[in-house]
């Protein structure tokens, strides 16, 4: 044996003469171009940022003073809390390399099941809240148990506790619905989050403050915690994720727990903004889609484990933009679809094409 | 000799059809360094993985310094100081290198931000991955927040292997650890290994390259068809001996020498 590992240490003595400067870590740049493509690697709302700060612009210049106003601006915020919170909610799912179709199904559960308990049983309105919020908790961990334990697609079993939900929210209410007279009245704390602030013009609602908060939250967890950074292994790749010593099922689970109860957040700024409680609100049918193609915009990769919760802010934020732009310049509604179908599939293209390794 | 610290018995693991593993024995002493070798699916990816709780046996059993053990995950194979570097590698591509290297196992920030906030301590983390990795010579300059995936393959082995030896404090288990590295990173490998053998924490080393497995190891597990075949001492044994051993072309006399 002494013979052949000798042998197979020959081709290696001439290693002492080799360089000493060995394997180097240095992002090779190829101009302004793989510069940018680096940046958007690293920073990968930077796309939606720069798409929202154009339509920003390009509606102020053509709309002038009537776009351009601290009242306008913070309409759109208004106009797009629910959709923000519900896109915070979907973040989370999407970076686990799943998909909810069941958010804003629970939103307006959450949301009926404040306004029921608190009127139908007499519940003092802060527990029937905590009563919402629990339940958008709860189902999102039966969720999460069939994704993680009995290993269900997330499409499908989103698929069908939207339904479930859906029905559930019917069922329960009666089809009934709780006036905003009432609400007023007697549980100003349903309420609570379409409390106004205004500001030289700007009219800021808490559920507007409750949106940015969460979005926050959840960029500081993703990103400096130790939590958030399993968030993103598992997406990006669950058995290594494992393997390397992620709970896989423990942050699935928390995740979508944490949906759930954003969910529910979603469903009492849902009744601050409409100042009902409806079950037949729309954003138990369109939440979904809407949630789904503000992350889509931001820049969230639908494979799992890319992209930052400000993307989804960013996309919440363009959709509004476009809505309301839109709409004051006259144009016709089916424009704004048509725009945010082109963004859709363009944003998806950008990702593939961040996704390429720079090589 | 002693004790075996980390012993396995009648270790079973099957797949549907195709049983990986068909009670297959396994002893590792301490402060040693034993290969294992084995022809491509006789099984050892899979004994190695019933060792550090990644894949969890049918039957059979593990002992720890003599006491019996079941690692349901590989954390908690970690929580006793098992440390494995898998064939896949087990790295998020998306994932910066410190990311990786702290998977699981992240330092927080003292005080206040640390343990209300759970923030985590990025700069003592960035300083540890890159002293680990000077360690093994991988790298002079280096972004140590660059994703997984922008490095070379062999770069990505070095780094699962820093980690590994990084964090073994009782055993280290290394499956195909130079596979994708060239000649001067495989040197370095062989390198760090006997510095952790020096430390006095035994390795387990799944290979094909034999001028390795009969320069590095003490002992040699020979592995075909999901069991044990024997141990062979490479000072007593060739290459060839091993080779025909492994791929059933001879039998061994003495089976478990050693
Ligand atoms: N997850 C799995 N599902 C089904 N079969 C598996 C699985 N993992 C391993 N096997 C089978 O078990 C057998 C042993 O595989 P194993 O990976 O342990 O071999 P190996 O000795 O590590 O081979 P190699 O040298 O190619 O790495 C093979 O026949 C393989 O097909
Ligand atoms: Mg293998």
């Amino acid at each position: 044996m002494s013979d052949s590992t000798g042998r197979g240490q020959d081709y290696e003595s001439s290693l002492s003469g080799a360089s000493t400067s060995l394997a180097e870590f240095e992002a090779h740049e190829k101009g302004l171009f793989g510069r940018f493509h680096n940046a958007l690697h690293a920073t990968p709302a930077l796309v939606p940022l720069i798409v929202l700060m154009a339509a920003i612009l390009i509606f102020g210049v053509t709309l002038g003073e009537r776009f351009f106003s601290p009242g306008t601006l913070t309409l759109i915020l208004q106009q797009v809390q629910i959709v923000g919170v519900l896109a915070a909610a979907q973040t989370l799912i999407i970076l686990t390399a799943g998909i909810d179709l069941s958010v804003g199904a629970m939103a307006v559960f959450c949301s009926v099941i404040m306004g029921q308990f608190t009127f139908r049983y007499g519940i003092p309105a802060p527990v029937g809240i905590a009563c919402g919020l629990a339940i958008g908790t709860g189902i999102g961990a039966v969720s999460g148990w069939l994704v993680s334990r009995v290993k269900l697609p997330p499409f499908i079993v989103t698929l069908g506790m939207w339904q479930i939900v859906l029905a559930a929210n019917y069922l329960y209410s009666k089809n009934e619905t709780i006036r905003s007279q009432d609400i007023r009245e007697s549980a100003p704390l349903l309420g609570f989050m379409g409390m106004r602030f205004e500001v030289g013009g700007a009219v800021i609602t808490l559920g507007v403050v409750t949106m940015i908060l969460i979005v926050v939250v959840l960029a500081y967890v993703l990103r400096s915690t130790a939590w958030g950074r399993h968030v993103y292994a598992v997406g990006d790749d669950a058995e290594a994720a494992e393997l390397a010593g992620v709970n896989r099922h423990g942050t699935i689970m928390s995740v979508y727990m944490t949906a759930g109860f954003i969910c529910g957040l979603a469903g009492w700024v849902m009744i601050g903004r409409f100042g009902s409680v409806s079950p037949s609100a729309s954003t138990g049918v369109v939440g979904n889609i809407q949630s789904i193609t503000a992350v889509v915009i931001g820049g969230i990769s639908l494979f799992g484990g890319r992209g930052s919760i400000w993307g989804a802010f960013f996309g919440a934020l363009i959709v509004g933009t476009f809505e309301l732009g839109l709409r004051m310049a006259g144009a016709n509604a089916q424009w704004t679809y048509l725009l945010i179908g082109a963004l859709i599939i363009g944003a998806v293209a950008v990702d593939q094409w961040i996704r390429k390794v720079t090589s | 000799m002693t004790e075996p610290m980390l012993k396995g018995r009648g270790l079973t693991k099957r797949y549907g059809k195709v049983t990986a593993l068909d009670r297959c024995d396994f002893d590792l002493y301490p402060g040693e360094i034993l290969a294992v070798i084995g022809d491509n699916g006789a099984g050892k990816s899979t004994l190695i993985k019933a060792l550090s709780g990644a894949v969890i046996p049918d039957e059979g059993e593990i002992l720890l310094d003599g006491k019996p053990v079941t690692f349901a995950s590989p954390i908690e194979a970690r929580g006793y100081g098992i440390e494995t570097v898998y064939q896949t590698l087990a790295m998020s591509p998306a994932l910066s290198i410190v990311d990786n290297m702290f998977m699981g196992r992240e330092i927080r920030k003292k005080g206040m931000m640390g343990s209300l906030l759970r923030q985590l301590d990025k700069a003592e983390m960035e300083r540890v991955a890159r002293e680990k990795l000077n360690d093994l010579g991988l790298t002079t300059v280096q972004n140590i927040n660059q994703a997984v995936e922008t490095l070379s393959g062999g770069q990505r082995q070095g780094v699962a292997v820093a980690r590994a030896a990084a964090f073994g404090s009782k055993v280290i288990i290394l499956d195909e650890p130079t596979a994708a590295l060239g000649v001067k990173e495989s040197r370095k490998v062989l390198e760090l290994i006997q510095d952790v053998r020096a430390r006095g924490i035994p390795i387990v080393l799944i290979s094909h390259n034999m001028p390795h497995v009969f320069e590095l190891a003490d002992r040699i597990h020979v592995h075909r068809l999901g069991k044990r075949l024997c141990v062979i001492d490479p000072k007593a044994h060739t290459m060839n001996d091993a080779v025909a051993y492994m791929t059933g072309a001879k039998e061994p006399e003495e089976v478990r020498a050693a």
